[in-house]
């Protein structure tokens, strides 16, 4: 019988393919259903969003950090009025401090929801998504409360945040969280002990520790290969200090962990949310800061965990009312540049859990 | 001759139809001819309503699942939703790749869709209530039901798609392993009723619940929960959808299909779902067997029953991978259908039970 021929192949997955979650491309060269090599090509969604910010004041700034990373806009509204408060030496008041924490847990919540529901329907469980998404609805209209936005919220500003909450927040925030703690179950109960998820997870694209810190991997991701770092506490800002809780953190590194990982990033959360609605103080909201104040010649990086790792800004200043030079860092920009290290040698369906349970974001990759 | 449908009791205006026909005096092969296209037309009309229904009722209920309406605009409960997507899909450009091998691509579809209809030659709807009660019926059945692969493959390699041709190549392997499984279940029916013909399995079920195979100890429920695994995969619904697989492969072999063509590989698989229901209930929950009501009912009452349960298969579990189906039919299923098979060769030599 003579020998069968075969051949490696190429497939385009992306710019528009269902698992990619936005517009990321990556080349890949299968052998079969086996993939040999991924080539991840970005900068589909550049909207140059560093060079905008050159233009702007540091006020009309917040609005453009939005549009950054857009399922946890509340940290990237967070981080830039970080950097600038530390370049200009502004004291936030604790009252707005409490209410970022609060927005910033709420926002987590949210985006990890859409990682369990999306994630989930990636592997073919179409359930789950609608899921994710009821329980985010309620933290939604939360914000939609609060500051009108739904999505884009231009909420927490250079020194302090935009608005105070409305008196019906508090009852409806505990209402949320409570909804959401009791659902919790179900979401565990739909796929933590489901045969298929397990096996369509368990020991599937083991990222290991070191690779991981090579590449530049932070947050979630990492924490889920064993390394306890998260800059919530190792780097406190605002006042996560103040709050009693801990970063989870798992061993193995797979996917299962890597979504186990979020859901018990959800409980942390509520840990922290209720301790943050039982110590909110009376104060003011914002510190007087002018729409055009000038923070004096220097340079600044300023950094939050947010849902997908470290989202830094750096700012660098001349002292004129509009920043010198603005550059940001996403989480998600580093998980995608290390996963053809360990996402290949696997099926093409593998490839889609693994790019799911790193939860990667597009317009934080390309800026 | 008489009617094949045999219940000119059911439908008075079949037997006055035929009896109108044969007083044209038309010659006996050119009747027959007359009445079976006459036969294809109904069935396919049946069947086409039953398709659309089901898409219906599967929307229905991924919605209600999913803590939402479902379909809610078009009529009450949106009940003409479906009908307004076909004639949607009717009216959409039958959009053709430039690259495609035009042969394969263009009878791709139409193979899968005869291939569906194909089956309910033999599939009794009610007492009597056959278009033809061959005396190999569940082999046949088989036999066609497995065309629709070769149809998925064509549409794999004539869109000249590496998607389509992956999702192409699955399901072939797909089909192919869950096959052995699937008629090995069946076996275990055809040893104790020793007929092949679909009238004689139902019959052999007369009598009550406890003579419905399902729940006859201990070959029977493993025999149908065998079945009704390598049946999901045989129709390509998850957990086994990976030849379709949105999210690996976009949407598999139709990934270039459009309109009519989109249309027809979406029917019959809907009509696949029916198939492996209606053999279910054939063989395991006593047909059209039933109290009370007409038998067509019971049997369609049934049939929808095993439906539903595939339905919760698909809303609730996320999709194996390629290579864990595999492993699951050849280290699992085979092996389990093979040992009850055996068994149940042994009980029905021995004469013990049964």
């Amino acid at each position: 019988m003579p020998e069968l021929r075969t051949e490696e192949f190429q497939v385009n997955m992306g710019p528009h393919h269902p698992a990619t979650h936005g517009v990321c491309r990556m080349i890949l060269t299968m052998d079969g259903e086996k993939i040999v090599k991924i080539e991840p090509v970005i900068g589909y969604l550049h909207r140059a969003l560093e060079k905008i910010c050159e233009n702007r004041t540091y006020a009309q700034c917040i609005p453009v950090t939005d549009r950054f990373e857009y399922v946890t806009a509340m940290s990237c509204n967070q981080v830039f009025a970080m950097a600038a408060e530390r370049l200009a030496g502004i004291e936030v008041p604790e009252r707005a401090e409490y209410l970022r924490v609060i927005m910033l847990e709420l926002n987590r919540i949210a985006s990890h929801l859409i990682f369990y529901g999306v994630t989930a329907m990636d592997l073919g469980a179409l359930t789950p998504f609608l899921y994710g998404l009821r329980e985010r609805e309620a933290i939604i209209d939360l914000f939609e409360m609060t500051c009108g936005q739904r999505l884009t919220y231009n909420y927490i500003r250079v020194g302090g945040v935009a608005k105070d909450i409305p008196k019906e927040f508090i009852p409806k925030c505990h209402e949320a969280i409570d909804v959401i703690t009791e659902k919790m179950s179900d979401y565990e109960g739909l796929l933590n002990e489901n045969p298929i998820w397990l096996v369509r997870t368990k020991g599937i694209g083991v990222m290991p520790a070191k690779l991981g810190i090579d590449y530049g991997v932070s947050g979630p991701v990492l924490r889920a290969s064993g390394v306890d770092y998260d800059i919530r506490r190792d780097d406190p800002y605002s006042i996560y200090d103040k709050f009693d809780w801990k970063p989870a953190v798992h061993q193995n590194g797979d996917c299962f962990d890597r979504y186990l990982i979020r859901l018990d990033e959800i409980k942390q959360s509520i840990k922290i949310i209720k301790q943050a609605l039982e110590g909110l103080p009376e104060g003011d909201i914002k510190a007087k800061v002018s729409p055009n104040f000038k923070p004096p010649a220097g340079e600044v990086y300023a950094r939050v965990e947010n849902s997908r790792g470290e989202l830094g800004i750096y700012i660098q200043s001349d002292g004129g009312k509009k920043p010198l030079r603005v550059k940001m860092r996403g989480g998600s920009y580093c998980q995608l540049q290390a996963l053809p290290y360990f996402g290949t040698n696997c099926f093409i369906a593998d490839l889609v859990a693994i790019f799911a349970t790193l939860d990667i974001i597009l317009p934080e990759v390309d800026r | 001759m008489t009617w094949p449908i045999a219940t000119a009791e059911l439908f008075p205006i079949f037997s006055y139809l035929y009896e109108l026909l044969e007083s044209t005096g038309l010659p006996q092969p050119w009747l027959a001819i007359v009445v079976y296209t006459f036969l294809a037309v109904v069935m396919f009309g049946v069947l086409a309503l039953l398709a659309l229904f089901l898409v219906w009722w599967e929307r229905k209920i991924a919605g209600h699942i999913q803590q939402r309406f479902g379909p809610m605009r078009h009529g009450w409960h949106g009940w003409y939703q479906t009908i307004m997507d076909a004639v949607k899909l009717l009216q959409k450009e039958d959009v053709r790749v430039a690259t495609r091998d035009k042969p394969v691509f263009f009878w791709a579809p139409v193979i899968c869709f005869v291939a569906a209809f194909l089956a309910y030659v033999t599939i009794p709807f009610g007492e009597g209530l056959i278009v033809a009660d061959l005396n190999i019926g569940i082999l046949y059945v088989m036999a066609v039901t497995t065309f629709t692969v070769i149809s998925l493959l064509m549409a794999g390699w004539g869109s000249n798609n590496k998607y389509a041709l992956l999702g192409g190549m699955r399901s072939a392997a797909q089909v192919v392993s869950y096959e052995v499984p699937m008629v090995a279940s069946i076996l275990v029916v055809v040893l104790f009723v020793g007929s092949l013909s679909m009238v004689d399995i139902v019959q052999a079920q007369a009598g009550g619940i406890w003579n419905w195979y399902a729940f006859r100890l201990p070959f029977g429920p493993i025999a149908f929960c065998t079945y009704i695994i390598a049946a999901t995969a045989e129709a390509n619904r998850t957990p086994f959808d990976i030849p379709e697989a949105e999210q690996e492969l976009v949407a598999g072999f139709n990934v270039e299909y459009s309109g009519m063509k989109f249309a027809m590989f979406f029917l019959a698989e809907f009509v696949n779902a029916f198939t492996v229901s209606a053999i279910a209930v054939i063989l395991f929950f006593g047909g059209w067997h039933g109290a009370l009501l007409p038998s067509w009912m019971w049997f369609l009452g049934k049939t929808f029953m095993i439906v539903l349960l595939l339905m919760l298969f698909r809303w609730t579990y996320p999709r194996l991978r390629v290579d864990q189906l595999m492993e699951f039919s050849w280290k699992f299923l085979v092996p389990v259908t093979f040992v009850n098979i055996i068994i149940a060769a042994w009980f029905k030599y021995a004469g013990w039970y049964w």
